[in-house]
């Protein structure tokens, strides 16, 4: 705890000092997907890279250009590339299958559950994309139901990182589960919150903003995380002290992070890039229910699709930005 | 010719008895598929005692040849080729479709580990076959070691079956051997009058397949087509079996109707007993 007695960034994590400022250093989430890719095949030969006719945009050209001999390009066939990596990690590859969520895990959900996950194949599914924050695309391009669809399949983790860097270390990590694993990936370029010095491992929640009596704990996931900590501030700076957590993985659940965090603070409001109905709130609320219930909002797309415009058109307008956010932590103090 | 004359017979009586196991099977169980696992009972005999590299005791042989089953629905004659084969005790087989039964209605290898995937959803398993024979070729390992997908007519409608078949024909996987079980039915009727899916040997010429096709219940063409699939060096192989569903009870056969329905007790002792005096022919013949 630092000499702010409203909270502050815990030091502890060595995030990036320098992610309130304007200028703060923004990095597509994707792109660090890509350097993992690379730092993957450097460090187990097993890891392949199969990809449907996006392999610049979704990341897996680094790969091709260092591993063309570990590289599958498949053509624009989604359910097809989920099974056949499932067919090459039964002879003993880690493939990673690389595309846009709309299409993987969207389109090939059901190659996804039986071919990878009833197998129980170390699949790695790569979804780049996701969110509202994909922009002028528009709607059909933005997967805001993906955590919802991959964290109810048995066997699948499910990791959301919060920036490049996080990104980075999620996709060397996902190599080692034994299981499949789903990364969710965005698009545009988003502010770096963590550094190299950040600690990271699969499963594990972060408070990474703190404060002496907190009466509201924020969980985010995502770039959303940003959001979040800029709600944390200027609350904080109204006198308001809030904890929030990066929970970067879904599922499994930090449970006890989780429960810990409810209990000190007596409130909950979830943040994410997401349909509300299923995703990364819900995952809380259902460890919630049972352990500790507590009041909480839920800060995401309220059963909507998406539309064109910027990333940051879209995530004010869909209720996402940090005065939703500070609003909702109004809302459940006066509740 | 590949097979000889005592080969024959006895690969024949295996099939029979293959066949005998399926209808005792499906009446103990209740309910899954008559006419399919019928069909392909002498592609499974072949395939499991003539054809495969393979070790029943040591299921998990690293170089051991893989069979996919795509078509998960016809598993009571996977589940029969493996007990005869040594897989596990044919005792087994009569839980098929009951609780905590390893043979599960459709394939699943967490409660038979010994299968190379599970299956049931079809379109799946070709894609999951190219899957296996590229990371084959990736390691170098294509001499002998060989990939075979067992898959219907009918699943031929789904995209992904294309996809697969582009891929293969793409990668030259010529350590894969597709097997087509042409039978012309599926669950709403003839697969011609369904969705037709001719010219399917043109189709797969197209797809940059080489394609045998055999009468899939001559075992000697059976035999002489895997065999022949490993001189092809610069295709993937598909085999179009045309077989006759419901194959060995004259009651069951060419009826689409036998899809996806068990036989009772009744018809049960009926399709067994015409499948013993089959047997009894087989052993006269050996005799003679």
């Amino acid at each position: 705890m630092t000499a702010n007695m409203h909270g502050a960034l815990n030091a502890e994590l060595r995030l990036n000092e320098k992610m309130f400022d304007d200028d703060v250093k923004k990095i597509a989430i994707r792109k660090g997907f890509g350097e993992g890719l690379v730092l993957a095949g450097d460090a187990d030969a097993r890891v392949v890279v199969l990809s449907g006719d996006l392999t610049e945009s979704a990341q897996a050209e680094a790969f091709k250009q260092k591993y063309p001999e570990r590289f599958v390009e498949l053509g624009v066939a989604e359910q097809n590339m989920a099974a056949v990596a499932s067919g090459m990690a039964a002879k003993g590859k880690i493939p990673f299958i690389t595309s846009y969520a709309m299409f993987s895990p969207g389109r090939n959900w059901e190659q996804i559950r039986t071919t990878i996950c009833y197998n129980n194949q170390p699949v790695k599914i790569a979804g780049s994309h996701a969110g509202v924050s994909v922009g002028p695309d528009g709607g059909t391009h933005q997967a805001i139901e993906d955590i919802a669809i991959t964290r109810v399949i048995p066997h699948m983790t499910v990791i959301c990182p919060c920036d490049a860097i996080e990104a980075r270390k999620a996709t060397v990590a996902a190599v080692s589960t034994g299981t499949p694993v789903y990364l969710r990936l965005a698009r545009n370029a988003t502010p770096v919150m963590t550094t190299n010095d950040t600690p990271f491992r699969i499963g594990v929640a972060q408070i990474v903003w703190q404060s002496l009596a907190p009466t509201v704990g924020i969980i985010a996931t995502g770039s959303l995380l940003h959001k979040a900590l800029l709600a944390a501030k200027e609350l904080s700076e109204s006198g308001i002290q809030v904890d929030v957590m990066n929970l970067s993985t879904i599922k499994p659940i930090d449970e006890a992070a989780v429960v810990a965090l409810a209990t000190r603070t007596g409130r909950i409001v979830t943040v994410e890039e997401h349909q509300v109905a299923a995703g990364m709130g819900s995952a809380v609320a259902e460890c919630l229910a049972v352990h500790h219930p507590v009041p909480m909002r839920f800060i995401g797309v309220q059963d909507r699709f998406g539309q064109s415009g910027t990333p940051e058109e879209l995530v004010e307008h869909y209720g996402m930005g940090s005065d939703a956010i500070v609003a909702a932590v109004h809302e459940i103090l006066a509740r | 010719m590949l097979l000889s004359e005592q080969q024959t017979i006895a690969l024949e009586e295996t099939a029979n008895d293959i066949r005998k196991s399926i209808i005792k099977m499906l009446v103990a169980a209740g309910s899954g598929h008559t006419a399919g696992p019928l069909g392909m009972a002498d592609i499974f005999t072949v395939l499991y005692f003539h054809t495969l590299r393979h070790d029943p005791k040591n299921p998990k042989w690293e170089d051991r040849d893989r069979v996919l089953l795509s078509n998960g629905h016809i598993c009571p004659v996977l589940y029969a080729a493996m007990a005869y084969a040594g897989y596990f005790p044919k005792e087994l087989l009569m839980t098929l479709r009951k609780f905590g039964s390893p043979l599960q209605g459709h394939p699943h290898r967490e409660f038979l580990p010994s299968l190379e995937t599970s299956s049931g959803p079809l379109g799946e398993g070709l894609s999951q076959a190219v899957g296996m024979a590229i990371a084959d070729k990736m390691d170098g390992k294509t001499g002998e070691r060989r990939i075979y997908c067992l898959m219907s007519d009918g699943e031929l409608e789904e995209g992904e079956s294309w996809e697969a078949a582009m891929l293969g024909g793409k990668e030259k996987l010529n350590n894969l051997v597709a097997v087509i079980d042409r039978n012309n039915i599926q669950i709403d009727g003839f697969t011609e009058d369904v969705m037709p899916l001719e010219p399917l040997a043109k189709k797969w010429e197209a797809f940059n397949w080489h394609v045998l096709e055999i009468d899939g219940h001559n075992l000697e063409a059976i035999a002489a087509a895997f065999h022949a699939a490993k001189r092809i060096y610069d295709k993937p192989t598909v085999i179009i079996a045309n077989t006759i569903p419901g194959k060995g009870v004259l009651e069951f056969e060419r009826d689409y109707r036998w899809h996806g329905n068990p036989p009772n007790e009744r018809q049960g002792e009926m399709a067994l007993a015409e499948l013993r005096a089959a047997g009894e022919n087989i052993r006269s013949r050996a005799q003679s």
